[in-house]
């Protein structure tokens, strides 16, 4: 029988995409792992003592420290010599890869340690309420970074995640999405049957942050992907080796307007800022070569 | 071996000797002698060790929080800044009950920035549940770090270890020490092992989110290990004597305290230039002397009350404020005789922020103010300019 490593019971929002992102990764990942958890959802909603939803073994320690500890844990496991019957997983939100955490994960790439690094991206600090990130994406409408009359919601793109990781010049750095769970399994597979650092940016909506349906998670994240707003790619030792190919490129509207979060941008006058927005799209279709031609 | 040795090389070797599994550390003076003695024992081939040069003091202490909950022993050693950026650290080892073992190499904390001794940057994490002890010289240094390791690591303990020794006056000084064999050692300190920690054949949770219905248990926990821990101390270090022959560690010291009316309280390597003053100002006739404060978190309560109830004017000379209050060392020795029959005079005094020297005369000047008016918070040699 089916026995999750990430066991129901949790306390995760229903149609939390991280919830199920996250049982994607371990039980693909198997048994033999040890898990690094930043402060953030998933750990909170996973480890409510006396419960706890993992399987495996599991430490959280701070926000932004995922990336040391997990270095600390894969240099004990060379110590004891275990390193190669063992994967290590680090793990954390936008916040605590993008943000607070990305010295220690840059610290940890650039070292070499035998770690893969998971992003779950839910585009705002949701632990804490829904505050803006370095990954919120622009124009989107959060408690830090509100539409108001002088406001659009938030006033920056994206920041290039996935290209940062890239430069370090690590095995494997790859987008994926809830949307897509067997693409999404490939890569954690691929990605732990290589040595060295590794990072997987995996987007999962936010029914409560993004203010979209429950049931609608998976479409939400098909969606993020088919209008180019978040384009699949892999890049191997810094060098971009397969893209995720849109047969049809579909207007970013068609994203937006099922989240509350972007509704402020369908309205008339929000004309230009819709614009902004697909332009965004436009950019990674033409930067990464989306498009089936 | 007897070897005439720099503080930090002597720390080095020690800590090599109680053979970790992970080092991680980021360079500040003064602490750096202490890492680089390592790192060269480790490109030499004498120590096999896990050698992690992190990009950060935040990421050391997590490094090492890492790999003790896999298993494997670790050290690192910081200063000043240095430890207040793994403040947020230093309270996680503590709730996780991880026995690390950190040199802290004292030094005053910026603005402005200040490379030279005091203990503000150790007095300020006090209350982080790692428990503390200050050297006086190098040897005790040496050899708090093998009593520390295996007091960290006691199934009763489970708490992490803050060896704090004077910045520069101990890191960079030099002493005869005696640096033990490692088989002696060996005896000593028994691998590490650890119950909870993380293994795929025992998949267990660690650092879990704990609410209003079970935080404080978790902190009461802590606590009462503290009280267990002031026995402990005393039975590793009469073991440490019994093995190596020297008796260092422990709680507190006294000196020329049998008799005397008039005493100074204080930590670390200042405790030598008190001795010695004492030795001068006793062939005069007048009786005073020292109590050293070994052991300064937990707060050995009772021996410190022992030791200074009969006094009659005390003197607590501090390297570290809490601004806007007292000494903080002072606050809690005056807490010791409250609702007490004792009433002694206890003022308080601060010395040597940021390296001003402590000469002899500091010492005599403290005994003499004692025989005064009785004060909280006064500021010894200070120099007369007014900064703003
Ligand atoms: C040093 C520090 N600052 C702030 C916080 C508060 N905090 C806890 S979780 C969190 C947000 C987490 O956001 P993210 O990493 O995006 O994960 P998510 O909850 O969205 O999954 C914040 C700000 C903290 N725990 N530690
Ligand atoms: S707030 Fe969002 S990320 Fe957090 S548990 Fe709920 S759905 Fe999941």
């Amino acid at each position: 029988m089916y026995k999750p490593l990430l066991s129901p019971g949790h306390t995760a929002c229903g149609g939390c995409g991280q919830a199920l992102a996250a049982r994607l990764v371990v039980d693909i990942a198997g048994p033999n792992v040890i898990v690094v958890n930043n402060t953030g959802c998933l750990e909170v909603f996973s480890t409510g003592y006396p419960d706890s939803s993992w399987e495996v073994p599991f430490i959280h320690s701070l926000f932004e420290n995922a990336g040391a500890v997990a270095s600390g844990v894969e240099s004990a496991l060379k110590y004891l010599k275990k390193e190669d019957q063992i994967n290590v997983i680090a793990q954390a939100g936008d916040g605590g890869t993008a943000d607070i955490g990305l010295q220690a994960l840059s610290g940890m790439w650039e070292r070499g340690h035998n770690v893969l690094s998971i992003c779950y991206d839910n585009e705002a600090y949701m632990n804490t309420g829904i505050q803006r990130s370095g990954l919120t994406p622009l124009d989107t409408n959060t408690t830090t970074s509100p539409v108001g009359k002088f406001s659009s919601g938030n006033i920056r793109p994206k920041k290039n995640m996935i290209e940062i990781a890239s430069a370090h010049g690590i095995s494997y750095v790859a987008s994926a999405t809830v949307g897509f769970p067997r693409d999404l399994q490939r890569k954690i597979k691929k990605a732990l049957s290589l040595k060295g650092p590794k990072f997987l940016h995996i987007h999962c909506p936010c029914p409560l942050g993004w203010r979209h349906e429950p049931n609608l998670t998976l479409e939400v994240a098909k969606l993020a992907v088919e209008t180019g707003l978040f384009p699949l790619v892999e890049f191997e030792f810094g060098k971009l080796i397969n893209v995720y190919k849109l047969k049809e490129h579909k207007p970013v509207e068609e994203y937006l307007k099922l989240q509350g979060r972007f509704k402020h941008l369908l309205s008339p006058e929000a004309k230009a800022e819709l614009a902004r927005v697909q332009e965004i799209a436009d950019g990674n279709i033409e930067r990464y070569g989306l498009l089936v031609k | 071996m007897k070897e005439y040795l720099e503080g930090s090389q002597a720390i080095a070797k020690v800590v090599a000797l109680c053979r970790p599994g992970v080092i991680s550390a980021y360079p500040i003076t003064p602490q750096t002698h202490i890492v680089e003695g390592l790192a060269q024992l480790v490109a030499d081939g004498e120590l096999k060790v896990e050698f992690v040069n992190v990009e950060s003091e935040h990421s050391a202490a997590s490094c090492c929080l890492g790999a003790l909950a896999t298993g494997v022993r670790a050290y690192t050693s910081t200063s000043s800044q240095g430890l207040l950026l793994m403040a947020e650290v230093i309270f996680n080892i503590a709730g996780l009950r991880l026995p690390l073992v950190l040199t802290c190499a004292n030094r005053a904390v910026s603005a402005p920035i200040n490379i030279w001794n005091d203990h503000q940057d150790s007095v300020t994490v006090r209350d982080s549940g790692w428990i503390q002890f200050y050297a006086e010289s190098i040897q005790e240094a040496a050899d708090l770090h093998i009593q520390g390791y295996r007091l960290s690591e006691d199934k009763r303990v489970l708490l992490p270890v803050m060896i704090n020794i004077d910045g520069y006056i101990l890191t960079h000084g030099y002493e005869v020490v005696d640096i033990p064999a490692q088989e002696l050692v060996d005896k000593f300190l028994p691998p590490y092992q650890l119950e909870r920690k993380l293994d795929p054949t025992h998949p267990l949770t660690l650092g879990v989110l704990a609410g209003p219905d079970y935080y404080m248990e978790t902190r009461f926990a802590i606590e009462k290990t503290m009280e267990d821990v002031l026995s402990i101390i005393p039975e590793i270090s009469n073991e440490f004597h019994r093995t190596f022959g020297r008796n260092t560690g422990g709680l507190i010291e006294k000196y020329c305290l049998e008799d005397a009316q008039r005493v100074i309280v204080a930590m670390g390597s200042v405790c030598g230039t008190i001795k010695e003053t004492i030795d001068e100002i006793r062939e005069k006739g007048e009786k005073v002397g020292l109590l050293k404060i070994i052991t300064y978190r937990p707060l050995p309560q009772e021996e410190i009350y022992q030791a200074l109830k009969k006094v009659k004017e005390i003197a607590v000379l501090e390297k570290a404020i809490s601004l806007g209050g007292f000494g903080p060392l002072y606050t809690e020795i005056k807490s010791l005789f409250q609702g007490k029959g004792e009433n002694p005079k206890i003022s308080g005094f601060i010395v040597g922020l940021g390296g001003r020297d402590i000469t002899k005369n500091s010492i005599k000047t403290v005994f003499d103010k004692l025989s005064g008016k009785q004060t909280d918070c006064e500021f010894i040699d200070l120099k007369n300019v007014e900064i703003r």
